[in-house]
């Protein structure tokens, strides 16, 4: 073995850490090469929720199952998006107690790039449930009333307030001392929140005090954005305040979860 | 001359709890430096600090002439970290796991490649290259951990209990892995908690409790240091064993240990062994066996730190 001499620099270059980045995304994702079930297993819940929401309320919510898809479809896809970003703290959790973060850590590399390289991959992972998603939904009978543009600005949407939320994730990852502890928090927090909100069931439906929170929930705004774009209906308003949600999670979580990152590591 | 390491007055605090109380270290280049203690002595809060993980408190240290804290960047293009804590990720194999290192370290896809394959091929692990690393035993993981540490070739390695908990057989491979790559030239900071480990492996071993130093030199000053010899003593008779001791610990000069039926004591007077054999005459007890000779590093240790059973010795 040879002692290489290199005339180290400074610091790392943002072209070199957007490489970094890629490279620990690859990590992450190259795993599904070894276990592909994986793609099928983090999808196989909200599949379920299609299948028996559709044929179990779909008749009595919305009078047929193809009219409930119109409608429920969005919501099953949303509450998938955010059960999702739970993912990046479990993983981040794991690296932190396994030690992988320590040896990523002591390498000469940009100091962001292990949380921008995991963020990534998990978008990636979220594009793909949402295909599986609409794909399935269009077996069951769901049919895209606009164009290909707005499947486009659905997809965009759904991964920009994905980015935005995960920062909660990452934030709980931070800060739990395991990875399961992640799990259990996302569950406790996000299925409420997906509950009280019109994702499954019409806000007409629900007592007064439920539907003035149902109306101004991530969750629902977010919802009602999705089915204006693929079923047609109000788009600007609902794509609005679901722009508005994400920067308010990005604006709160994501100083709180550098801090934390902080003084973890 | 030069020290590849070089650390002055580390101090590192975790709430109530002092991990290092004014640490002060040296490594020449080209050095293995053995850092031994008992668990919790802040060995690995010492190696996180020069690995630039951890933020002391206070004091400095530099580490190819870079600091720790303000040149942390050039400090890490030069070390290889393998320890408890700094570890590969399960779910990747073997190969992945050193590509992944390579890439993150510049090296192009096609170098990466064959730097996993010869680190795997030097380790023995081709077999298992493409395993995911979570299936590896526990020596085939430490194999990969320490390959890991290599793929940029470092000249500082810093090696954090790279044998505890394997079985005798990895453990003597990982001594020979360990003692090739300081023929190659390479500085290495390990920190064990055997003793036998330090002996075999250091230039150098700097003894560390309750995160100070509390001894420093070579494995044959350490022993000289003590300025005692151990004798030991086993009695014909069991029954015997009580008694023995107690005549033992009339010559000794410190703690008695009895383990079993062997009677180990340190002693500095050079009549000590005389003195002895004519009280076990005049008492009529009979020994299996007597000897005295230059203390080995355990109870080197002992003495230093005075961690010493007090239950052991007979009242």
């Amino acid at each position: 073995m040879t002692a290489v001499a290199v005339a180290p620099e400074a610091r790392v270059g943002p072209v070199q850490g957007l490489r970094n980045t890629a490279t620990l995304a690859w990590r992450t994702l190259v795993q599904i090469k070894h276990n592909p079930f994986e793609l099928i297993d983090f999808s196989i819940q909200p599949l379920m929720f299609v299948v028996l929401f559709t044929y179990v309320f779909g008749g009595a919510i919305s009078g047929s199952t193809s009219e409930y898809l119109k409608f429920g479809l969005p919501g099953i896809i949303v509450q998938n998006l955010l059960f999702a970003t739970m993912n990046t703290g479990v993983a981040l959790n794991t690296d932190l107690t396994k030690g992988v973060f320590d040896r990523l850590r002591s390498l000469p590399i940009a100091r962001w790039s292990p949380l921008a390289g995991r963020i990534v991959a998990d978008v990636v992972k979220q594009a793909w449930a949402i295909t599986l998603l609409i794909g399935v939904g269009m077996i069951l009978g769901f049919r895209v009333g606009t164009g290909p543009l707005s499947v486009l600005a659905v997809f965009g949407l759904l991964l920009t307030f994905a980015m935005a939320a995960t920062w909660i994730s990452v934030l709980v990852g931070m800060l739990v001392s395991a990875p399961e502890k992640v799990q259990i928090f996302g569950f406790v927090l996000i299925f409420p929140i997906t509950f009280a909100s019109n994702a499954f069931a019409p806000t007409d439906t629900m007592p007064g005090w439920l539907q003035a929170w149902v109306k101004v929930n991530p969750v629902t705004v977010l919802a009602d954005a999705v089915r204006g774009l693929l079923s047609g209906g109000a788009v600007a308003g609902p794509v609005a305040q679901s722009l508005l949600w994400a920067a308010i999670l990005l604006a709160i979580f994501a100083p709180l979860s550098v801090w934390a990152f902080k003084r973890r590591v | 001359m030069t020290n590849a390491i070089v650390a002055e007055g580390l101090v590192k605090r975790f709430g109530d709890t002092t991990a290092l109380a004014g640490v002060d270290l040296a490594v020449r280049t080209g050095s293995v430096l053995g850092l031994l203690g008992p668990n919790g002595a802040g060995k690995t809060t010492a190696v996180r600090v020069l690995a630039t993980l951890t933020r002391p408190d206070r004091g400095h240290a530099t580490v190819g002439g870079y600091d720790v804290v303000r040149q942390a960047h050039q400090v890490r293009r030069l070390i290889g970290l393998t320890g408890q804590y700094a570890s590969v990720d399960e779910t990747l194999t073997g190969t992945e796991n050193l590509i992944l290192i390579g890439r993150l370290l510049g090296q192009t896809r096609r170098d990466s490649r064959a730097r996993a394959a010869e680190l795997l091929g030097r380790f023995r692990l081709d077999d298992a290259a493409d395993k995911p690393a979570g299936k590896y035993s526990g020596g085939m993981r430490r194999r990969l951990d320490l390959a890991a540490s290599l793929v940029g070739r470092p000249r500082l390695l810093y090696l954090d209990e790279p044998t505890t908990g394997l079985d005798p057989r990895s453990r003597n491979d990982m001594w020979d892995i360990i003692r090739d790559l300081v023929a190659d030239g390479v500085t290495v900071l390990l920190t064990t908690q055997y003793l036998d480990e330090a002996d075999v492996l250091a230039d150098e071993i700097v003894v560390i409790d309750h995160g100070k130093v509390i001894a420093t030199g070579t494995s044959v000053e350490l022993k000289a240091r003590t300025g005692a010899q151990a004798l030991t003593v086993r009695p014909q008779l069991d029954t015997d064993r009580d008694a023995v001791a107690a005549l033992v610990a009339m010559v000794a000069s410190g703690a008695v240990d009895v383990r079993g039926s062997l009677i180990t004591a340190p002693v500095t007077d050079p009549g000590a062994l005389a003195h002895l054999v004519r009280r076990l005459d005049e008492s009529g007890l009979a020994v299996a066996e007597l000897a005295l000779r230059s203390p080995s590093l355990d109870e080197v240790f002992l003495t230093l730190t005075g961690h010493v059973a007090l239950e052991d010795v007979p009242a």
